[in-house]
């Protein structure tokens, strides 16, 4: 066997000495050490379109299936909206089914829609064609991946239909309330709610060490780490935190179950209920919250990271310049996912928890502010003496910058503890983590899609649905979440069904109703995209290659979309970092990432 | 040109709205003033940054919008730049932490005058339970509660004779005297908030955690749940009302202590036993 390895490698290098005449010294790549495995190729419908190893087909099938669970939490979101600025008008919502929507909104959005959209959608999609592989390194492994997710979904739905409903407990599911009976969904709700995360979890796990493996594993000759697109950073960084980060979550979701089925006190301590003593004794609510933070806060930037990333690389192609600062825009993702890790109690600082670790947290939190901040600069420095294309992927990322600059320095008072312990679950928090993990990875998310799409069906998306859509959406979602701030400044609290009868809250009427109106519109201007998802899909405008003029591997296929095994016959070789754009001493405006220094001789770039 | 204006507007509705808008933090009622004095501290550090790069960004837009005879500059790093940015943000990060942690150092130290002040609560309500004139509050344990017992009050600890028990949702405080709030669960979390003290902090089961706070205006004040816990959260509401000294020794006076309720209670079981001998 080891025989034979070595006879392959010999022969490689020497197909590879062989075939090309002369390499300039510049072109110079060292030849891959082992020959290419061989792709198993789909023979029957079922293969090629359902059970499918492809991962742009499994990135489809994360995409759609994120997308519909999440028009599930979106029309949850309404039901709150209409109990918060028009209380007593609706007989459906009592608070049992307004505390389920809450819940289920929550995590329906964080983990099953954004999460697995990122990571399953776009890291799929977009791995193995922008690192230059044919495929991600397990494809099995991949498809049972989204087979897993499909059933953590369908297990979720299903608690829709179990008698009491979902659970109610508040999307951080905090015991003992999470599993007692003064909680709505705490009889087969919760159950199958901490059955589906740990099943997502697994799910997960099959994905995320086939980004992380076939990104270390399996780039491209002369794709270098650092030539690697940010979006890969970010997507790359994002899914090491989720490994590390879900096993915490699982854990927690286990020890819940027991505590619920079993009668076991691992989060339960002596409580006295309905008039009696529940018997349970020794368990610590808290230890719950620490392990859930413990997933909770990386999770934030488990979105956020591939949003970075993905903003990135649409920036610096729209804009016709190189992002600014590459070097320092790697770090900071690594950095701030380092960080990620050593933050999570300041989610905490009101839970009971020893008050001295107040100030360990906040420390940490506000450092991550530094290589934040520094993203957001080289954002903007990046438009700075660009040539700035207003297509719609860069509307979107403007909306992006604009909305993140604004959740993030709110995050700068959350986590500043003390200022945190006026502000702590009160609206403030809601407006905040809405602005910073909702609308601005949804920026981003929009506009992925508009950039992506014609590499995906290629066809453009309708580009009047597409301004109409942004703009709406937009302002929209500033208009919601922006003056919902100083709802939280007055001291309104989060999670009440209502609460018109305190005096210094009645203020807030017009504002909640405001604010209602905004959201629904909003939410209705989405059909909109989604109709013009499905329609360009089949009757879009017909797309040339590599509309946008990027240099990224994922235009540069033969066929556009790109066929199973992406890039036909020859990988591509790559000899520079994917922003060479608007390079001096040359015509061409774009220098795509394959072509060799020999090719584009007088160009003036700088070595990446 | 109608996207940088759209920009800019959204940035003068957003400062316009901070300045007017009539939503604004309750008047402050205790000595956490210095509270509102760091948010607003961050309100000005953090509010010129998003004004000063949002402002930039649209102003880029409209200056480098695309024109075909325009060509981008190529400059990948300037690491001149890059280090002072970062070490401006450091900067501005020690000022708004540092004076943060300075109060919360207040906020974590207990002073020594304070009154320890027990609330209880429960799904969902709220009562409370003062220290008599030993100034001490009675150990207690979850396992102890009983119809006779409802604060599950260890009845071997001489402490807990004079304690008072004011089982209902309303408080009163008296002014200017700092109180440590030792919070109580029987059931499931829950967090003792009332807006204008600015304080919160979460009541767990099997835990006593606590905050203080001085009430520095008479008045009521309405008390929230500021932790969700379960269906009737947003119906958990209570009341504490400040008063000047006289008021407050008033109302102590009409309150049962510890022991009054156990000769009560033997009272009543008596006359239950009778009835029922009879």
């Amino acid at each position: 066997m080891d025989e034979e390895n070595n006879n392959n490698k010999i022969e490689t290098k020497a197909a590879d000495s062989s075939s090309g005449s002369y390499v300039p010294p510049a072109d110079n790549i060292p030849a891959s050490e082992i020959p290419e495995q061989e792709l198993y190729h789909a023979k029957s419908f079922w293969t090629r379109w359902v059970f499918c190893q492809d991962a742009k087909v499994i990135g489809v099938q994360y995409a759609l299936t994120a997308t519909a669970v999440g028009l599930i939490g979106l029309i949850l979101s309404w039901g709150m909206r209409l109990q918060l600025g028009f209380p007593e008008t609706f007989s459906f919502l009592g608070p049992a089914t307004y505390y389920q929507s809450v819940t289920m909104h929550g995590m329906i959005m964080v983990v099953y829609l954004l999460t697995a959209l990122f990571l399953g959608g776009f890291g799929n999609y977009l791995i193995p064609l922008m690192v230059g592989a044919r495929d991600m390194v397990f494809p099995y492994v991949n498809m049972v991946s989204f087979w897993m997710f499909l059933v953590a979904v369908l297990v979720l739905i299903s608690s829709f239909f179990v008698p009491g409903g979902p659970t109610g407990a508040g999307w951080t599911l905090y015991p003992p309330q999470a599993i007692m009976p003064g909680t709505p969904g705490s009889e087969m709700g919760i159950v199958l709610m901490l059955i589906s995360l740990s099943l997502f979890v697994i799910g997960f796990t099959m994905g995320g060490l086939n980004y992380v493996i076939t990104i270390l594993q399996a780039r491209t000759r002369g794709m270098t780490l650092m030539r690697m697109p940010l979006t890969i950073w970010g997507i790359f960084t994002a899914t090491v935190l989720a490994l590390l980060a879900f096993p915490a979550l699982f854990v927690a979701c286990i020890m819940m179950t027991l505590d619920n089925l079993l009668g076991t006190s691992f989060f339960m301590p002596e409580i006295f209920t309905m008039g009696e003593q529940l018997g349970t004794s020794g368990g610590s609510p808290i230890l719950f919250q620490h392990l859930f933070w413990f997933f909770g806060h990386p999770e934030v930037y488990i979105v956020a990271l591939p949003a970075f990333g993905i903003v990135s690389d649409l920036i610096s192609v729209h804009a016709r310049k190189n992002i600014f600062g590459y070097r320092m825009m790697v770090w900071a993702i690594v950095i701030i996912g380092a960080l990620s890790f050593v933050v999570w109690a300041h989610h905490m600082y009101v839970s009971g928890m020893n008050p001295y670790f107040g100030f360990f947290f906040a420390t940490t939190t506000l450092i991550i502010a530094v290589p934040t901040a520094i993203k957001v600069y080289n954002w903007v420095l990046t438009l700075w003496r660009g040539n700035i294309h207003l297509t719609i992927p860069m509307l979107f990322s403007l909306g992006f910058i604009v909305t993140f600059v604004n959740g993030g320095i709110t995050g700068l008072f959350l986590g500043n503890v003390i200022i945190d312990i006026p502000l702590s679950d009160t609206y403030f928090v809601v407006a905040h983590f809405h602005m910073v993990m909702g609308i601005a990875p949804l920026m981003v998310i929009f506009g992925a899609i508009y950039h992506w799409f014609p590499l995906i069906s290629g066809r453009h998306l309708n580009q009047t649905l597409g301004k109409i859509h942004f703009w709406i959406s937009f302002v929209g979602a500033y208009a919601i979440y922006f003056p919902m701030h100083y709802l939280g400044f007055i001291g309104v609290p989060r999670r009440y069904y209502e609460m018109y009868d305190s005096p210094y809250m009645t203020t807030g009427v017009g504002l909640n109703q405001f604010i209602t109106v905004a959201a629904l519109i909003v939410g209705f201007t989405q059909i909109l995209f989604l109709y013009n998802i499905i329609h360009s899909a089949f009757y879009g405008e017909k797309s040339e290659k590599n509309p946008w003029k990027a240099n990224s591997l994922e235009w540069h296929t033969p066929e556009m979309p790109p066929e199973h095994g992406n890039f036909g016959k020859e990988l591509p070789v790559v000899y520079r970092w994917p922003y060479d754009f608007s390079v001096p001493g040359i015509d061409r405006e774009y220098i795509p990432q394959h072509v060799a220094p020999s090719e584009v001789p007088t160009a003036k770039v700088e070595k990446t | 040109m109608f996207v940088a204006i759209i920009f800019i507007l959204i940035i003068i509705a957003s400062i316009w709205f901070h300045i007017w808008s009539p939503w604004w933090w309750t008047p402050v009622a205790s000595n956490w003033g210095n509270i509102d004095t760091t948010i607003e501290l961050t309100f000005w550090i953090t509010g010129s940054v998003f004004v000063a790069v949002c402002s930039f960004m649209a102003w880029c837009v409209w200056k480098y919008r695309y024109r075909p005879d325009r060509k981008a500059e190529y400059k990948p790093e300037d690491k001149k730049l890059e280090f002072r940015l970062t070490a401006l943000t450091a900067l501005g990060v020690i000022a708004l932490l540092a004076p943060g942690l300075v109060v919360w150092n207040k906020y974590v130290t207990v002073p020594d005058n304070a009154l320890k002040i027990e609330v209880v609560a429960y799904q969902w309500g709220w009562n409370y339970r003062l220290p008599g004139d030993d100034g001490v509050l009675g150990t207690t344990d979850i396992k102890l509660i009983n119809d006779e017992n409802p604060y599950g009050l260890n009845l071997d600890d001489p402490n807990s004779k004079d304690d008072i028990l004011v089982m209902d949702a309303d408080l009163h405080l008296e002014i200017n005297q700092p109180v440590k709030v030792e919070l109580r669960s029987y059931d499931v979390l829950h967090n003792f908030y009332v807006p204008q003290f600015r304080a919160k902090m979460d009541t767990l089961p099997g835990l006593i955690t606590y905050y203080w706070f001085t009430p520095t205006k008479t008045g009521d004040f309405e008390v929230l749940c500021a932790e969700y816990c379960g269906t009737g959260h947003y119906a958990m509401r209570g009341k504490v009302q400040v008063d000047e000294k006289a008021d407050y020794s008033n109302w102590l006076a009409q309150q049962i202590t510890h022991e009054k309720m156990i000769a009560q209670n033997k009272k009543d079981k008596k006359l239950l036993t009778a009835e029922i001998k009879n």
